[in-house]
């Protein structure tokens, strides 16, 4: 048997967490295609919700993988939430700029929120995978 | 000892983020924030078309010459070569991605090309789109299969499987963004005629 932590069975995090970037891509794809006019709330609502369930899905099946690089996880993906972060920052300024407001605004900053986390976990579970834990 | 423990190269330290550059990026970053809230046109214009330029040839020439090249190398070239090359591009791609992306969609709210009534809005809508898938290749995958590329690279004794799981991955979606590329050429090229 080999020792490589290549074939360790995981749960499909990555996959699920490229589909939450999907989804969030979707939602500023579709506002910003009725741009200066405002997009229909509803559809734009229901892809935020499915962004989200995905997203807390992935943080559900990170949680509850055993013998896991912890240690390493926080390492990585808290100083990406760090980048992500000013990234976050940087293009909420823009909305805010850009004179965004209302229901646009609230949808579009918790899709940027969803965004923000979305990357961080996605590196921090790729890296601490690898690790051994003993 | 196992067999990869046997075969896997002693790994050297090195810096996963070059520090030094930093300061660099925040300057790059700071440039783009001060240019949209001048709402400076020459400033966004430099920002969008120099990173723009630079985000396109860094993904063609990685996708197309880079990544080939690499598949062809023996693990321990492959090793030596992303040791120095992952660390540069965690730090110029997000970079120039935020500086042409930021400065982009400020050029094309002065244009008019975020209005549904202009004739040339479904082009940028169709720029979105290859953003979007873009960025998702790149978040979901590519940045990840870096990071961790590098973090295995620093054990004492790197597992050459997994390097070689995620240089392939590495490889497979430098290709696809470098084919994406090609569309963003066709798109903007179209949106300036």
């Amino acid at each position: 048997m080999s020792d490589s932590l290549v074939d360790r069975k995981l749960p499909p995090v990555t996959e699920i967490g490229a589909a939450a970037m999907v989804a969030v891509a979707l939602g500023v794809i579709f506002n910003a295609a009725y741009l200066p006019k405002h997009a229909p709330t509803a559809v734009a609502i229901a892809i935020l919700v499915v962004a989200a369930a995905l997203e807390a899905t992935n943080l559900f099946l990170v949680s509850r993988i055993e013998s896991f690089a912890w240690a390493r996880f926080k390492q990585v993906a808290g100083w990406f939430l760090v980048a992500y972060a000013v990234i976050a920052g940087m293009i909420e300024y823009a909305f805010v700029y850009d004179h965004t407001h209302g229901a646009v605004l609230v949808v579009m900053t918790s899709m940027l929120f969803v965004f923000m986390l979305a990357p961080p976990l996605l590196v921090g579970f790729t890296v601490a995978r690898f690790e051994h834990t003993s | 000892m196992s067999a990869v423990a046997a075969d896997a190269p002693i790994a050297q330290p090195f810096e996963i983020v070059p520090r030094k550059a930093l300061p660099l990026v925040a300057l790059v970053l700071l440039g783009v924030v001060v240019a949209i809230a001048r709402d400076a046109r020459w400033g966004l214009v430099f920002c969008h078309v120099v990173g723009g330029g630079l985000w396109t040839a860094i993904d063609l020439f990685v996708g197309f010459i880079v990544g080939p090249i690499l598949r062809s190398l023996s693990v321990p070239a492959r090793i030596e070569f992303t040791k120095r090359l992952m660390p540069k591009m965690l730090v110029i791609m997000p970079t120039i991605v935020t500086m042409t992306l930021a400065a982009g969609f400020q050029l094309a709210r002065q244009d008019g090309f975020l209005d549904t009534s202009n004739p040339r809005h479904a082009w940028v809508v169709a720029s979105f789109c290859v953003v979007g898938v873009m960025a998702v290749i790149a978040l979901a995958y590519l940045g990840p299969a870096n990071v961790a590329v590098l973090f295995e690279l620093r054990k004492p004794q790197p597992d050459p499987l997994v390097v070689q799981t995620l240089m392939r991955r590495f490889v497979y979606t430098a290709g696809i963004t470098g084919v994406m590329q090609v569309a963003t050429l066709v798109i903007m090229t179209r949106l300036v005629s």
